[in-house]
């Protein structure tokens, strides 16, 4: 497994490792020293299962959709993460965070949000565990998420609006880390995807990787086979796809296709393809691939999907995509949408709009037939419906 | 006239260094504050190198690097500026910033032009201590380029000496773990701090920063270290009309203060 995992000293490949001030680095290394040793302890496996059964609801199914395999001739196979408690993959991680943050002995959860899917996982379990939960959230996504906000609110976390920057993701993240900074004692940072220092892309990666590990299960009980030919993901940050591909690297004859968000188009100028558009550097603690100015300044990201609308990508991705492993392409905001429709028709089935990212990739494959072809249906659509009635006019 | 590259700690004197950010509030303010803080009577200087996200600051700091951004200034506009540096400035100069503009600038070239232009060093909160051993200590190294740690109260005394030794200008005391542009409480615990580093008779001199912003927090901070570092206060008045008038005058008001 070792080569598209993290090594020791937090990198994959050139990409990873801990740029983060001194302030936070006795946080991140108690981490950095502790997360394996806690999350292979059996009390600790016990109770994730446990949670992840009876509370999320897993495993989640592994659905053939027939008319949607029909169109392309091929076995397309949805891992549906869509169906977990909340609403997305996001918990899976949140689930596994919370129990490690509990065995740190920290009493306070601060976590960032975009679109608020996060946010939600987060004060959930925090409701879980009666813990104080405090989330960041661009003000601007605030206002355009009212009913994840609500949410929060609801479980009882405090929702604190960033108001630097351009108000949105990459502020909120801001956010949390200079409260992490002055809070460095008590508090627990929950990230929501494979970002940040080290240990952060890889612990997420791992708690995400019950996707694929149920995901050969269930193919081999329904295929006699655990290798399709294809895996795909939407990728902002990229936990769904990074749990999705975990079981699969080592397969190499199973290709990895990550699918980021066009926007408008990749040379609009109004897009957040960063395999396309960025160059290595840091952000957020981490070496990756990010989006910005000649100058080192980071450039806001544009897609009509508030999940995929980061500058950046795990630092895990940028190997997978820089060594060849994985294929990165991107899908527009109008692909996306038509795919999400089109499931919808076809299947019954209302996709988030990050998760359509992933379907509408499905149009641009050349396929022989009867391929198997799994795609990770990352989260539901009822967040977005506000999106979708106002992009068809329903 | 001649320009200055290391801290003077030779006598006792409570050394004053400032934090401003390039390019704020405007383009071409960088030089001449800095020319006006020295006639003022501060010791070294610290311009900081503006960033999208600096995770480290506080609003002020924020917003000032903000506006120098909107303003134009990049770190390739900057070593233009700089070019006058040793003619108009003998105290010792540091750049502040964030890692990701020097790695697009290029590790090297940044180093390069410091060298060129005449900065003594370069303080850059987010790229710690591994990646520096690993990756760029050589590099700065080659061009006499002091790169300064930050220390906080939660760093171990196994790291402080490490610290100390890859240091060749001064350690970065933060006065707790905060973001700049908080109060600095000098109480029990703090003075510990402050104790606990005094006796490890570090042979890099000691500066602290972060919550320094009067006369008061001053003085109570180089009770403890060879100098102290006022950011957030500084810059609230060059966000002010007429911040030219009041440069002096604040300076004093740390230095000279009232009895």
């Amino acid at each position: 497994m070792n080569k598209y995992q993290v090594n020791k000293k937090g990198y994959y490949g050139p990409f990873g490792g801990a740029y983060i001030p001194e302030m936070l680095y006795p946080n991140v290394e108690e981490l950095q020293g502790k997360y394996l040793e806690i999350i292979q302890e059996e009390s600790f496996q016990q109770e994730f299962n446990e949670l992840l059964h009876d509370y999320v609801g897993r495993p989640s199914p592994l659905y053939l959709a027939k008319r949607l395999s029909q169109r392309y001739g091929v076995n397309i196979y949805l891992k549906r993460e869509d169906l977990n408690h909340t609403g997305a993959h996001k918990i899976n991680n949140t689930v596994g965070q919370i129990l490690l943050a509990e065995r740190l002995g920290k009493k306070r959860i601060i976590a960032e949000t975009g679109a608020g899917q996060h946010g939600v996982a987060t004060a959930t379990v925090c409701a879980l565990k009666g813990l104080e939960c405090v989330v960041y959230m661009g003000e601007v996504d605030i206002a355009r998420q009212a009913p994840n906000v609500a949410r929060m609110k609801m479980m009882g976390a405090k929702v604190v609006a960033a108001q630097s920057g351009s108000r949105t993701l990459k502020d909120a993240t801001n956010e949390a880390l200079r409260d992490w900074i002055n809070n460095p004692v008590d508090t627990h940072y929950i990230i929501g995807s494979v970002v940040g220092p080290h240990p952060y892309p890889d612990m997420v990666a791992k708690f995400q990787s019950i996707i694929s590990q149920e995901t050969k299960r269930q193919l081999l009980e329904k295929t006699q086979n655990d290798s399709p030919d294809y895996v795909l993901a939407c990728v902002g940050g990229g936990s769904n796809a990074a749990g999705m591909f975990y079981h699969f690297l080592d397969q190499e004859d199973v290709k990895l296709i990550a699918v980021e968000a066009a926007g408008h188009g990749v040379e609009s100028g109004e897009s957040a393809a960063t395999t396309a558009l960025g160059k290595e550097g840091v952000l957020h603690g981490s070496r990756s691939l990010l989006m910005q100015t000649a100058d080192g300044q980071v450039i806001e990201p544009y897609s009509i999907s508030a999940g995929l609308d980061y500058p950046g990508i795990g630092p895990q991705h940028a190997w997978l995509f820089k060594s060849g492993r994985g294929t990165y392409v991107s899908i527009t905001d109008d692909e996306a949408m038509q795919a999400g429709l089109r499931l919808t028709q076809l299947e019954g089935i209302i996709p988030a709009i990050e998760s359509s990212h992933a379907l509408a990739y499905l149009e641009k494959m050349s396929f022989r037939g009867g391929e198997t072809v799994v795609v990770c249906l990352s989260g539901r659509g009822d967040k977005d419906l506000d999106n979708y009635t106002k992009y068809f006019g329903l | 006239m001649q320009k200055e590259n290391i801290i003077n700690t030779g006598t006792d004197k409570r050394l004053l260094s400032i934090y401003y950010t390039a390019g704020y509030p405007t383009l071409d303010s960088t030089l001449d504050i800095a020319e006006q803080l020295e006639r003022s009577g501060v010791d070294f200087l610290e311009i900081g190198v503006p960033y999208s996200d600096p995770v480290a600051d506080g609003p002020v700091i924020q917003r000032s690097s903000q506006t120098a951004l909107e303003n134009g200034m990049t770190v390739q506009t900057l070593f233009d500026q700089l070019q006058e540096l040793s003619t108009r400035v003998t105290i010792p100069v540091f750049l502040m910033g964030y890692f990701n503009p020097v790695l697009q600038f290029g590790v090297e070239n940044f180093c390069k032009s410091c060298r060129e232009v005449g900065v003594t060093g370069v303080i850059i909160p987010d790229l710690p201590l591994y990646e520096y051993e690993e990756l760029y200590q050589e590099t700065f190294m080659k061009y006499g380029i002091s790169n300064v740690f930050l220390v906080t109260p939660q760093t171990s005394d196994e790291r402080i000496r490490k610290i100390d030794n890859l240091s060749n200008s001064f350690i970065y005391l933060l006065s707790s773990n905060a973001t700049t542009g908080k109060n600095l409480h000098v109480n029990n615990q703090a003075e510990l701090y402050f104790e606990r580093l005094k006796s490890m008779k570090l042979k890099s001199p000691l500066v602290i920063g972060f919550g320094i912003s009067d006369a008061k927090t001053f003085q109570k901070a180089t009770d403890y270290a060879t100098g102290a570092i006022i950011g957030t206060a500084f810059v609230n008045i060059l966000g002010q009309q007429n911040y030219q008038d009041k440069i002096e005058g604040f300076i004093n008001n740390i230095i000279f203060p009232a009895p």
